[in-house]
């Protein structure tokens, strides 16, 4: 079973990088874009297919990657109606061009949790384990939130970390743990939720130390501002609030 | 007539001047572009050399393994009998078609510590190859070696046999012929490969990433320094890139004269 769901991460992942390229056709119908943060994949997606559902004739596109490259993106002049960030931090980016539509709103917030593989074949208990030289270890970069988040919790921990890799967003580090390449990486609380049995969490208490915020705004430059509206909307709702703690994050 | 020759055809002229326009601009916005001012400062930061360093290295050595298996290889592409070359070259040039991530991941597959080989290896030895200086080597090895094998058995099918032919009457092994006779001939596209092996090594990005994963010192090539880069800091990026842009024009100006003018694979 193990075998088949590396598989089923590799395929996805081949899917996922190769897919990034492509473009839609201009078909007529309506196209709203939302640029996420990677650890919003799985629970965004499901968003957007039941406002697609509402509203026939609706394409809901995703550009999910780590925060700052999507900020980048972004102030670069990159078309997106929504723009959903894994930090205060990086949504700042976007709203000092000026370039966000309304003030962001806080839907969720996230804490880290150590990912490990299915048996935990490094026998990760907690935080300090991050320095242990034998260990094969993953971080996401200092970049993008999740690396930041990450310093905080070594820094209150005490802990001086040796990770072998800094990957460029979240789910990056969390696909090494999937593949079982990694003994352990430091990804949200979400993301452990959402990768299924190749996967377990291990909480530690220092996590308190960097709770993340996510906020969403709309973008001025807009090319679809209604359902624009009607996404974000649909994430603050009750409905929305549900979907994402059942994801595994926390009510802001 | 030789006038004619020399003039180009107006159809040609101005898709032709697009072109330039289209390769040219995108370099000339960088150094438009370039924090002139701060490029100092932002060079002088340790991980830029280390970066810079680990580039040049990996990028050499993948081109050193390239020469040493590849050049063999495409000796047995050009000249071997064996039934099924058709099937091989098309199956070791698939990296040049290849998204470079998805060859991250297939290394992952066979190297990773849950790998086919990979996994032998951690066993037995305790070996780890990803996330370390040789996996960053290796993936761009598996990138750029077709480069060279594609350069070097193109210049084989050109080179004259006949040279071959006469050096086998006169009483040469075939390894004698091979070295002192194929070899010197085909030196022109070897090195014309090795160029380009190199270069496309110094780029690598999407395979190494995945399979290297980043970490300064150890796997952050330059790409991987630029792509990070630009998530904080547009211009450090910008400067970044400057480095290798200046590394890799001089490598192409350096060797250009010497070997490339005369290799026409």
């Amino acid at each position: 079973m193990s075998a088949r769901r590396r598989a089923a991460v590799a395929v996805a992942l081949l899917v996922g990088l190769s897919g990034c390229g492509g473009s839609a056709a201009d078909d007529g119908g309506q196209t709203l874009t939302v640029f996420a943060a990677a650890s919003l994949t799985d629970v965004f997606t499901d968003l957007g297919a039941a406002l697609e559902d509402q509203q026939p004739g609706l394409e809901v596109r995703f550009n999910v990657a780590g925060s700052s490259a999507l900020a980048t993106q972004i102030v670069q002049g990159a078309p997106a109606d929504v723009f959903a960030s894994a930090n205060e931090t990086q949504m700042s980016v976007v709203t000092d061009a000026g370039l966000a539509a309304d003030e962001p709103a806080v839907f969720a917030s996230n804490v880290l949790e150590i990912a490990v593989p299915a048996g935990n074949p490094g026998g990760v208990t907690g935080l300090a384990d991050f320095a242990r030289e034998d260990l094969t270890l993953a971080v996401c970069a200092p970049d993008v939130p999740c690396g930041a988040a990450a310093a905080q919790v070594f820094a209150a921990a005490g802990v001086t970390a040796v990770p072998d890799t800094q990957e460029e967003d979240v789910r990056a580090a969390l696909t090494k743990v999937e593949l079982g390449e990694v003994d352990a990486a430091l990804v949200y609380a979400s993301d452990v939720a959402s990768a299924g049995e190749s996967v377990e969490g291990v909480a530690f208490q220092e996590a308190e130390q960097a709770v993340s915020d996510y906020p969403i705004t709309r973008l001025a430059d807009a090319a679809n501002p209604d359902a624009a509206r009607a996404f974000v909307d649909l994430v603050l709702s009750e409905a929305g609030r549900r979907a994402l703690t059942d994801a595994g994050f926390r009510e802001p | 007539m030789t006038r004619a020759r020399g003039r180009t055809p107006a159809p040609l002229l101005v898709p032709a001047a697009l072109a330039v326009a289209f390769l040219v601009l995108p370099l000339a916005a960088l150094l438009i572009r370039a924090p002139w001012t701060r490029l100092g400062t932002l060079l002088a930061e340790p991980a830029v050399g280390e970066a810079l360093r680990l580039s040049l290295v990996s990028a050499s050595a993948a081109t050193g393994i390239s020469l040493v298996l590849g050049v063999p290889l495409a000796w047995v592409l050009a000249r071997s009998r064996a039934r099924g070359r058709t099937v091989l070259r098309a199956l070791v040039t698939v990296p040049l078609v290849l998204p470079p991530v998805v060859g991250g991941v297939a290394l992952f597959l066979v190297l990773g510590r849950q790998g086919i080989v990979g996994s032998w290896l951690y066993d037995s030895f305790g070996v780890t190859i990803p996330f370390t200086t040789p996996a960053v080597i290796i993936a761009e090895t598996f990138v750029a070696m077709p480069f060279l094998v594609v350069s070097v058995e193109g210049a084989l099918r050109a080179a004259d046999t006949r040279f071959e032919d006469v050096s086998a009457t006169l009483g040469a092994s075939r390894w004698t012929t091979f070295r002192r006779v194929t070899l010197p001939l085909v030196a022109p596209g070897v090195a014309a490969g090795a160029v380009l092996c190199w270069a496309r090594a110094l780029g690598e990005f999407g395979a190494t990433i995945t399979f290297a994963g980043n970490f300064p010192g150890t796997t952050q090539t330059m790409p991987l320094a630029v792509y990070l880069a630009l998530q904080r800091d547009a211009e450090a990026a910008i400067a970044l890139s400057l480095v290798l842009l200046a590394v890799s024009l001089a490598t192409l100006l350096l060797l250009r004269d010497r070997w490339l003018g005369r290799a026409v694979p």
